[in-house]
């Protein structure tokens, strides 16, 4: 393959510990040919952002599980519009109740993955849809 | 236990068998090539006295209540009393989990064990800024003894136990309930109960670390020692597999992981110059009760008697409560499903037996809807019930270790107990948990196994039914329970009004000893005490060690 590897932040905002699901999908993402920067723990959405453009990343995975998704997944959107890089992708997962979805959806948040997904499917949503 | 002669002859007796089965398995092949647990251990297709050749039952078993404890810890255990049904409850404010409590009790729940929100868990008050969002969500929001005080409101501290799932800031959490107990007229001596307190597995799965692994350490063995004199019924500590099995470790991992850390802080507080009998008998433990049932229930087996091998032979303990591992469990909740999640029931019932025949000390059981919200009132419920039914009608209760004896789980037992101890000699080797943690080598040895795991779902090799077979066409659930927004709100005017109100001379004062304390070695559990008696925060107490200590900064593993 000649063309440039998708880069890729996986990050955890908020202070939720869970992040078995975001490195197993950091891991799965690297096997799949992308490049994968993982931001570890109790990220704001400033440093996300600010992390995203230090790396130069096409798409931003955010993974949370403590419920804080509502306030914490919008500001990082509206922090890459700001800096007028609102065309990365931002994708989310964790324990997100179907009911916030449609919220998280009309704030920017490309998809949101929720538990029993597979690994495969963020991969082709990624390939699909990255710009 | 059993004689060589009769070995042989049975050795030569299962060869025809098993030639006899191959030939028929030519045509009607079995349903793997190969069976092996969660840990990767090989299944046999049968169990025979031959697996268990020379075993010494003495050595390995011995009596219930007795060394090497693989039995049990209580001579008559569950026909005595049963384990105490201790469910996982904290959401929202003191005020609304102090209802969930209450109600608890009344449906013949025996002990209390409280969650908090994350902004508690790393020491942060309801109004700080990163903990916007996340006040009351994940567990009930304390940031000062107010709060405490409203939690445990018409509960009558010495007649119940109360387990707090605390680490970073236990001390203050700790000295928080004394002195809610002090107002109840309830002496420490009176108190009952248990801390987490065990960040070495928060730096390696969990994260609600706060400090550097010294001073974190130093603080735990503060409490180790204040407890041994003045709360002597308190489990200082539930060192904790739970978490790291969650992370995606094997069961071998979590017992070997954890077993480990447990050396880290028996090693720690000889250090600190207190004697090994005067603390252990408090250490407490706390495992995953996971899907692979025999695996789970060989793995208490072998923990408890790894433990007391431990105790006697590498630390010299004498009392037989060091020696003694005593356990809560927990159900597995990564194997919680959102597809079809009255499912979930099963699996958490399963999950509990396992517990049970592994002589637990207590027991959460998840509720179904736990992959999709916090749990209902009503899921609660079924699962509390759920360890009703296996105590009082289904009879495993009525003899101790009911399992003993199995040719299966006695081999079982034994394999997890070698496996366990190869990873201990190998924790020693690269210098303890400690260093082990610190060079992220638990953490990589997790997330392989997760990996591992993740892709057998994939892969279909590892079934998760309604995940990867018998999926269904289904409605999410409604009805989820949430956290009304408003809390946030409530919480953050609670607390400024009690700032407002307490005598903060006092409080400056209390801090400031505090901090004076800390750049020294003395204990701090008094200053901590004085400092939340005044009503200062919780983020207060834990700014003032955070500016001493500093604070703890990840390892890359990925």
């Amino acid at each position: 393959m000649s063309e440039k590897k998708i880069r890729v932040l996986v990050a955890k905002p908020g202070l939720d510990g869970h992040d078995r699901g975001a490195k197993v999908i950091a891991q799965a993402l690297r096997d799949a040919g992308m490049e994968v920067i993982y931001t570890g723990l109790r990220q704001t959405p400033e440093q996300i952002v600010e992390a995203a453009i230090q790396e130069d990343v096409q798409v931003i995975g955010l993974s949370i599980l403590s419920g804080a998704h509502l306030h914490l997944f919008p500001p990082v959107v509206e922090l890459l519009k700001k800096q007028g890089i609102g065309d990365i992708l931002v994708i989310g997962g964790g324990i997100i109740p179907d009911d916030d979805i449609p919220t998280l959806k009309a704030a920017g948040i490309s998809e949101v993955f929720t538990p029993g997904t597979s690994t495969q499917d963020i991969i082709d949503y990624i390939k699909a849809n990255v710009k | 236990m059993f004689n060589d002669a009769k070995i042989k002859e049975l050795k030569t007796k299962k060869q025809v068998w098993t030639e006899k089965v191959e030939a028929s398995i030519q045509k009607r092949p079995e349903r793997k090539k190969e069976f092996s647990t969660d840990s990767e251990i090989t299944i046999n297709r049968l169990y025979t006295p031959e697996e268990l050749g020379e075993f010494d039952y003495e050595e390995k078993l011995g009596f219930p209540g007795e060394y090497p404890y693989t039995r049990g810890v209580q001579p008559t255990m569950y026909r005595g009393r049963l384990w105490t049904m201790r469910q996982y409850a904290g959401f929202g404010t003191a005020e609304e989990t102090n209802e969930r409590f209450k109600y608890l009790l009344n449906q013949g729940q025996t002990g209390l064990s409280c969650a908090f929100d994350l902004p508690t868990q790393i020491g942060y008050d309801s109004d700080q800024p990163l903990s916007r969002g996340e006040v009351g969500k994940v567990g009930v929001a304390i940031d000062s003894l107010k709060d405490m005080e409203i939690l445990f409101d018409g509960i009558p501290l010495d007649k119940v136990s109360t387990s707090m799932t605390i680490n970073a800031p236990a001390a203050v959490l700790l000295a928080m309930y004394i002195a809610v107990a002090e107002k109840q007229g309830v002496t420490p001596d009176k108190l009952s109960g248990t801390i987490q307190n065990d960040i070495l597995k928060e730096y390696v799965a969990r994260g609600t670390y706060i400090f550097p692994p010294a001073e974190s350490m130093r603080l735990i063995t503060n409490i180790f020692d204040y407890c041994s004199k003045n709360v002597p019924n308190w489990n200082t500590i539930s060192i904790s597999g739970y978490h790291i099995r969650e992370a995606g470790a094997t069961a071998v991992q979590e017992i070997a992981f954890t077993l480990s850390d447990g050396i880290a802080y028996v090693d720690a507080a000889l250090k600190a110059g207190l004697n090994v009998d005067d603390f252990a008998p408090r250490l407490s433990f706390f495992f995953n009760a996971h899907v692979n049932f025999f695996e789970e229930i060989a793995k208490f087996r072998a923990a408890r008697r790894i433990w007391a091998k431990i105790m006697k032979e590498r630390f010299g303990a004498k009392n037989p409560k060091s020696l003694m591992l005593r356990f809560h469990t927990q159900t597995a909740g990564s194997t919680l499903t959102a597809q079809q999640p009255d499912v979930n029931i099963m699996r958490v019932a399963f999950q509990a037996l396992s517990a049970v025949l592994g002589g637990t000390q207590s027991l959460h059981t998840n509720s179904r809807d736990e992959a999709l919200a916090l749990p209902t009132e009503e899921s609660v419920l079924i699962a509390l019930r759920t360890q009703q039914v296996i105590g009082y009608e289904i009879g495993v209760t009525d003899t101790v270790d009911p399992l003993g004896g199995s040719y299966f789980i006695e081999a079982l037992t034994n394999d997890i107990e070698a496996k366990v101890w190869d990873y201990i000699n190998k924790i020693d080797n690269l210098g303890g948990a400690v260093k082990a943690i610190e060079l992220g080598y638990m953490q990589k040895e997790i997330q392989e196994s997760a990996y591992h795991y993740q892709k057998a779902v994939e892969s279909g090799e590892q079934v998760v039914i309604g995940v990867n077979k018998f999926q269904m066409k289904e409605e999410k659930p409604k009805d989820l329970m949430r956290v009304d927004p408003e809390v946030e709100k409530f919480q953050v005017e609670k607390t400024q009004k009690v700032k407002e109100e307490r005598n903060n001379p006092q409080v400056e004062k209390c801090l400031t000893e505090l901090k004076a304390a800390a750049r020294t070695d003395t204990n701090l559990m008094p200053y901590i005490l004085d400092a939340v008696k005044a009503y200062a925060t919780l983020g207060e107490v834990c700014g003032v060690l955070r500016e001493v200590f500093g604070e703890y900064q990840a390892v890359a593993t990925i």
